[in-house]
């Protein structure tokens, strides 16, 4: 694959016509050949593309807290504006979206406690479940590893959709519909399979002999796990911690199917589905419900980017 | 161990069962407090939800749709992730701008979409009309079909249904950028120098080197990406509510649940879409078998 422009010394600077020369050493590095031109083009090229990626992702949000810090009336005036002018911010939005209702706001205020405590208990209870869970994964041999894995695989792909209709049945029959903690037990069903994925993974980046010496100095596999093995991972269970925190926190389809008949209980994601279909209520109060909704999420995504990305890519990069 | 194994049996396996049993029932959403599990079965959910004809429908744009925004966000994550591998000062703060559709929250991300498409007071059609000259709003998550006329020629193009795709796109890129970049940092110098040596351009570096390379990966994301896109729910419920020709079929599982209340017809839809699953998944866990990897 081999075709390179020869060029003439002589020639005014543009393109020559491509003269194959396969075979031959490398000439002196030409000034204008394939090669260079594609070179200077990409480079160029890479820049634009990173704007343009740059863009498309940050103007969305730039656009959410845009329209949260202006008056509706600023925003019908002129819908092209993209800047918040000193004399139109306001935090009035805000205020609105977050004072309970009997104080004429939009109660997101209970929301926001409402969404903590399913995503905060669906951390703690899957990660107590899931942590022995990778570790005997990652670790002991047992009968029917294979098929284990797999089906936790298998659990980790299954739609939500599908699972919905039976739990939906079986949690209006035990009464658990409208509470939270029935929505906390299927988030711990959702998150359990991807927590041992992600923390198996981790957990066998611990070397075994370190854990062999343990056995040696007379530890227990317990006291293997709590003393040694477990302190080495603690940075990662945390990791995966904050990712069932993102999953938890963002649900939406069984919030929506099991919640929506009591207002005092929505999250923040269902009451802003909710609220955004009534025609009362101004955009800018949404978009401040939106910000409100994303900023812990964002909070928690840069803090632990690097582990968390490592986590999820791990199988990705054996070929 | 085997708590674990109890609570994935109990509330995956256990339901799915359950969901097959339901789907061979008559059962409105009325009685689901009070009927026995083990009712008499029927073929009539399925009689009901093969004879309308809106099955196939909406297995159609379903099949549009994840065709559509697989195809666009692996492409859009490997013109990312190449764009931004060579290291440069700020890439740390622009790969993380690069992942935050995908970790925003969906309710959030619908919602400034939807105002932004507005054809009221959206931005882009603000721009759209005065930059570059529409001469009315286009309601692009409302407005089912459209006619393109391009030299004459006429194309009808589907307004809402591409809308949702490039919104699919635009969320999921970050997934296959993420992966594609693991990937791309594994990856041996040695053959693009040799290559580079042997007056290879970049451009064929990357087709002949670097993208074979890549193929196991975008074969796997492709597959994964398939079977979430085809079930996803919430994008489109939050985007278009399943309107102007976007009704995919979990948003039809939704409908037969919620508002025609009957939990038969709906776990009976849903069975065929389980069934399309399990077909998807077997080829995924032979792809992971031929790689040799573990599941």
């Amino acid at each position: 694959m081999s075709s390179r422009v020869t060029p003439d010394p002589a020639a005014p600077v543009k393109q020559q016509p491509a003269a194959r020369d396969v075979g031959s050493p490398p000439p002196s590095p030409p000034r204008f050949n394939r090669h260079t031109i594609e070179r200077k083009a990409l480079s160029i090229l890479r820049w634009a593309v990173i704007v343009f990626f740059l863009l498309i992702t940050l103007l969305p949000f730039y656009y959410m807290v845009l329209l949260s810090l202006k008056p509706i009336e600023s925003l019908l005036r002129d819908p092209a504006s993209v800047i918040v002018t000193p004399a139109e911010f306001t935090l009035r939005a805000y205020e609105q979206v977050l004072a309970p209702v009997s104080a004429g706001g939009q109660g997101f205020g209970t929301f926001l406690l409402n969404s903590a405590f399913v995503a905060v208990s669906a951390v703690i209870l899957s990660l107590l479940v899931a942590v022995p869970g990778a570790y005997a994964v990652a670790r002991l041999p047992f009968f029917g590893h294979r098929q284990v894995n797999a089906l936790f695989l298998a659990a980790y792909l299954f739609p939500a959709i599908v699972m919905a209709i039976p739990l939906f049945v079986l949690f209006t029959r035990l009464g658990l519909r409208g509470s939270l903690v029935g929505l906390v037990l299927v988030y711990i069903a959702q998150t359990v399979p991807v927590a041992i994925y992600m923390l198996r993974n981790y957990l066998e980046t611990v070397p075994v002999s370190v854990e062999e010496a343990g056995l040696v100095d007379g530890l227990s596999r317990i006291g293997v796990l709590r003393r040694i093995s477990l302190p080495l991972v603690l940075p990662s269970i945390m990791a995966t911690g904050l990712f069932i925190f993102m999953i938890a926190w963002n649900e939406f389809l069984f919030a929506l199917l099991f919640l929506v008949e009591r207002r005092d209980s929505w999250t923040v994601s269902l009451g802003l589905s909710q609220l955004s279909g009534s025609a009362e209520i101004p955009t800018t109060v949404l978009m401040a419900g939106s910000v409100v909704l994303t900023l812990p999420i964002l909070i928690v995504f840069f803090s632990t980017e690097r582990l968390l990305t490592g986590g999820l890519t791990a199988g990705a990069e054996k070929g | 161990m085997s708590p674990t194994l109890l609570i994935v049996l109990a509330v995956v396996v256990l339901p799915l069962l359950w969901s097959i049993m339901i789907a061979f029932q008559q059962l409105r959403l009325l009685e689901i407090g009070t009927a026995s599990p083990f009712r008499s079965l029927t073929l009539a959910n399925f009689e009901r939800v093969f004879a309308s004809g809106e099955l196939w429908v909406s297995l159609g744009t379903t099949l549009v749709y994840t065709a559509g925004s697989v195809i666009l966000s692996i492409t859009l994550g490997l013109i990312a992730a190449m764009a931004v591998r060579k290291p440069f000062r700020g890439r740390t703060f622009v790969r993380a701008a690069f992942l935050l559709p995908y970790v925003a929250p969906v309710v959030a991300v619908t919602f400034v979409w939807r105002t932004m498409l507005s054809p009221q007071f959206g931005i882009i059609n603000e721009a759209g009309q005065s930059l570059f000259g529409w001469t009315q709003p286009i309601p692009f998550l409302s407005e089912a079909q459209r006619t393109l006329e391009v030299f004459g020629a006429e194309f009808p193009i589907p307004t809402a249904l591409l809308t949702a795709i490039a919104f699919e796109g635009w969320r999921y890129f970050p997934f296959a950028f993420l992966f594609l970049m693991a990937r791309l940092g594994a990856l041996s110098a040695e053959t693009e120098e040799a290559a580079l040596v042997d007056g290879a351009s970049p451009l064929q570096s990357f087709r002949y080197i670097v993208l074979p390379q890549l193929m196991p990966v975008i074969a796997l994301l492709a597959i994964l990406r398939t079977i979430w896109t085809f079930n996803e729910f919430d994008d489109i419920f939050l985007l278009t509510g399943g309107a102007a020709g976007t009704g995919v079929a979990s948003v039809r599982v939704y409908e037969f649940l919620t508002v025609q209340r009957n939990v038969g017809a709906a776990a009976a839809q849903s069975l065929v879409l389980s069934l399309v699953l399990i077909v998807m998944l077997a080829i995924y866990m032979v792809l992971l078998r031929k790689r040799g990897e573990r599941l």
